[in-house]
């Protein structure tokens, strides 16, 4: 083992920067990070152990321990939910004889569940040693299962199993044109970097991530300030339960996204960048890989692009399982091979990003939309939307419609024209931005698609009128308490204990002191967490709460209190073990 | 202030009494609270059950057993208001500790399997309280009304708490009080 930790050291320059990328490679080989891989890899890096250790505690795709040959992971969003994903679940268990969370006592298989996999057009879904699984049935179950009990190598599994749709539905302005093979780089080179800027001002186009800061500004800070160095990165984190456009554009529009970062780049003066692929999206690596390959072939990367005299290459870095390296200054705490804690902001990546250096940071469908505007100008892509959300917004649209997928809607489109064009009926409501966006009832439908409406990543999951809104907050409550770094206490504790309270209502233990108290509760963790997550963890609850307060009367009790955990219960293991059934080893669950 | 004096009880359940001393090093304040206050149930009265008229209850520790869960109750049926006491009561402090670890481990470790333990059996005489799968605090197991923080709370906390509640104001701790860094 040492000496592949070496050679896997040395491959990387001992950076450790590129920690992410060595345990990926110490994981594929053991199935796990063993101890002594960590010692290794400290005295190699020269990192203190015990930073090592905290990374691989951190990401929830590394274990300590073997979770393995076949780690089986199935996904959790609420969209998997909605397609039987519970049933399966059990059958999947009961099939490959193990529990969910434990690795099987002959230590070849493990079965978990994961935070959502993007595959919302197309699940259940799940992933196995990371490499994505979708359309999820019995039989496809019993294939799995055959696999894994005689040891079948993944590469020789039926390929069908990991077949990924792109599921375009309704392409416009970006998904229309072809994948860029430099013509937005010449245009750019032509046209004048500062007259290209001028255009991507001109076209309005504000951030796809979800936040919405103006594209063209962040350019021009990264590109103000005085740096001997800048770096360029693209968000393909994609880890907002319900999105999965982004793996689409990468998917289908590759050379598009690298075009729009090598644009950046020209503009801002960065000869580095990364794209930060989260780790569910791995059976993309080697294909975009290649494309990367093609284009420094090309000379669309690599030194003297184009024969202009400048440089500009792109490294792809793996995700490990971890939501909070989609906010920005995570993303980059984590490509610089640590924990993914938020950093305080200001400073902003523009001053002060990658390692330190003046840093752009965008969404996959922002350069995108960039390169293409580089291309066309920015009038033609400021003549759809709205004033203050100009061009077009790439959803992808999952739940209860006939059409799940890609749609891409000028701005201003409402929702009740999108729940049409889905195929949409006897709806009940639509999550709009995913868990830490908001929920709209049937009454909202005529509300618009806009940073001035109803703002969004992309994420738009439709419910009918079968589905039960209190499983949805439940879902989502069960996602931040799981995806909370940890790092502040509002959120770490807060995320739990809301957790707590939601499931004690949805199981029935609730009084009407505890809407109060769930009340407060969603009020101190979104004023007072660190970040983005925690500040939106509490939504689901509000805004359900505003909408559906009789849902959630409906589950109180008429008593003033009950616990919310079985009392008597809680007694079993004591009873047991002292072997007594008295009356006194009973508690009643309400003081009569 | 009325003429009738505030009936207070107090108790630990699964707490060291630390807060209880604490309580103690009001010292002559004490002396200025017999004033408005009597004491009910409580380790400092020995009378065994509250009256059902208490005004407030002062809880310390949390919940680890079947008596803790009987004590409180007859706390929260019989004081108007609640208190929860310390870092034990408010989120089962130490004695919580042992919620990472098994109940039956944690009963193996001390009655079976523990270095010179002799003679080894699980208790399991009837006038023994049974230990809950885990520890809770109390708000987990009756409606609370307050939270005094603090392992312990100081002094200054309960005379903070219980004057303003006399006058009958809304409690409200200063920050110098409750901050502990
Ligand atoms: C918890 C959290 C998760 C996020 N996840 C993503 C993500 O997966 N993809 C993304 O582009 N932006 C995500 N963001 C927003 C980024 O922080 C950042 O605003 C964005 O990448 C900037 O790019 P844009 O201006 O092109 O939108 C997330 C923010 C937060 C707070
Ligand atoms: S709000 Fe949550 S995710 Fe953000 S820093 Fe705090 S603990 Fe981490
Ligand atoms: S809070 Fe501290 S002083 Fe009070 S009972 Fe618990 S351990 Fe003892």
């Amino acid at each position: 083992m040492h000496n592949y930790i070496l050679q896997i050291a040395q491959e990387n320059d001992f950076q450790s920067t590129r920690l992410l990328k060595i345990l990926h490679a110490i994981q594929k080989r053991y199935f796990y990070i063993p101890d002594n891989a960590i010692e290794v890899l400290a005295e190699q890096l020269q990192l203190p152990r015990t930073h090592i250790q905290n990374v691989v505690a951190f990401y929830s795709f590394f274990h300590t321990q073997s979770s393995g040959k076949y780690t089986i992971l199935i996904s959790d969003s609420i969209t998997d939910l909605m397609l039987g994903k519970s049933d399966l679940m059990s059958y999947f268990e009961q099939k490959l004889k193990v529990d969910i969370g434990s690795v099987r006592a002959d230590g070849l298989v493990s079965l978990n569940n994961t935070s959502c996999t993007g595959m919302c057009d197309q699940g259940p879904a799940g992933l196995v040693n990371g490499y994505a699984l979708t359309h999820l049935t019995k039989p496809r179950i019993d294939q799995i299962v055959n696999y894994v009990n005689r040891e079948t190598p993944l590469a020789q599994w039926d390929s069908d199993l990991f077949r990924v749709d792109d599921n375009i539905v309704k392409p416009d302005l970006l998904l229309n044109e072809k994948p860029l093979h430099g013509h937005a780089i010449t245009s750019t080179l032509t046209r004048g970097l500062s007259e290209t800027l001028a255009e991507i001002e001109l076209s309005g186009l504000r951030g796809r991530g979800g936040a919405g800061y103006t594209t063209a500004w962040k350019w021009k800070f990264c590109r103000e300030e005085n740096a001997t160095q800048r770096y360029i990165i693209c968000n393909a984190d994609e880890g907002e339960p319900g999105t999965f456009k982004d793996r689409v554009l990468l998917n289908s529009y590759a050379d598009s996204v690298f075009e729009g970062m090598t644009v950046a780049a020209a503009i801002v003066g960065a000869t580095q960048g990364f794209l930060y692929l989260r780790g569910e999206y791995v059976h993309l690596l080697d294909k975009l890989e290649a494309v990367l390959e093609a284009r420094r072939v090309s000379n669309l990367l690599g030194s003297n692009i184009l024969q202009n005299g400048f440089d500009f290459d792109i490294e792809i870095c793996l995700g490990a399982g971890a939501y909070i390296c989609g906010e920005e200054s995570a993303l980059i705490e984590s490509l610089e091979g640590k924990a993914g804690i938020p950093r305080n902001r200001p400073p902003y990546p523009v001053t002060q990003g990658y390692l330190g250096k003046p840093t752009v940071v965008n969404n996959v469908e922002t350069y995108v939309a960039a390169a293409n505007i580089a291309v066309h100008g920015g009038a033609w892509f400021a003549d759809k939307g709205t004033s203050k959300s100009k061009g077009t917004k790439i959803l992808s649209i999952s739940g209860d419609c006939k059409a799940r997928g890609i749609y891409e809607y000028a701005f201003g489109t409402t929702v009740k024209t999108i729940l049409a064009d889905c195929g949409a009926i006897d709806v009940l409501g639509v999550q709009v931005g995913g868990p830490s966006g908001v929920f709209i009832s049937n009454d909202e439908f005529e509300r618009k698609i806009a940073f001035e409406d109803l703002a969004t990543g992309g994420s738009f999951i439709i419910f009918n009128h079968t589905r039960s809104i209190l499983d949805v907050v439940h879902n989502f409550s069960h996602f931040f308490a799981h995806e909370s770094c940890g790092f502040c206490t509002p959120c770490r504790v807060g995320t739990s204990l809301l957790k707590k309270q939601v499931d004690k209502i949805v199981e029935g233990h609730g009084s009407a002191g505890d809407i109060v108290a769930l009340e407060e509760l969603c009020q101190v963790i979104k004023n007072y967490s660190h970040c983005g997550l925690g500040q939106t963890a509490a939504n689901p609850v509000l805004s359900s709460l505003e909408r559906y307060p009789e849902i959630y009367q409906a589950m109180l009790k008429k008593i003033s209190y009950e616990p919310g955990f079985d009392l008597d219960k809680s007694l079993e293991t004591a009873r047991r073990m002292a072997n007594r059934d008295d009356a006194a080893a009973h508690l009643a669950q309400v003081e009569n | 202030m009325t003429s009738k004096k505030v009936k207070v009880a107090t108790v630990s359940l699964a707490g060291c009494f630390g807060c209880h001393m604490s309580f103690l090093d009001l010292d002559e304040r004490l002396v200025d609270l017999v004033e408005h206050v009597q004491f009910d149930r409580s380790p400092l009265t020995d009378i065994e059950h509250c009256s059902d008229d208490c005004d407030i209850g002062l809880i310390e520790g949390g919940v680890c057993n079947s008596e803790n869960v009987h004590v409180l109750r007859e706390f929260r049926k019989n004081c108007k208001i609640l208190v929860a006491v310390g870092a034990c009561a408010i989120n089962g402090g130490l004695p919580a500790m042992r919620n990472h670890i098994s109940l039956e481990d944690c009963l193996n470790e001390a009655y079976m399997d523990g270095i010179g333990i002799e003679n080894p059996q699980i208790p399991n005489d009837i006038e023994l309280p049974l230990l809950l799968d885990k520890v809770y605090p109390l708000h987990e197991v009756v409606k609370i009304d307050y939270f005094l923080p603090g392992c312990p709370p100081s002094a200054d906390v309960f005379w903070a708490f219980l004057t303003d509640l006399l006058a009958g104001r809304e409690p409200e701790l200063p920050y110098e009080l409750i901050h502990f860094d």
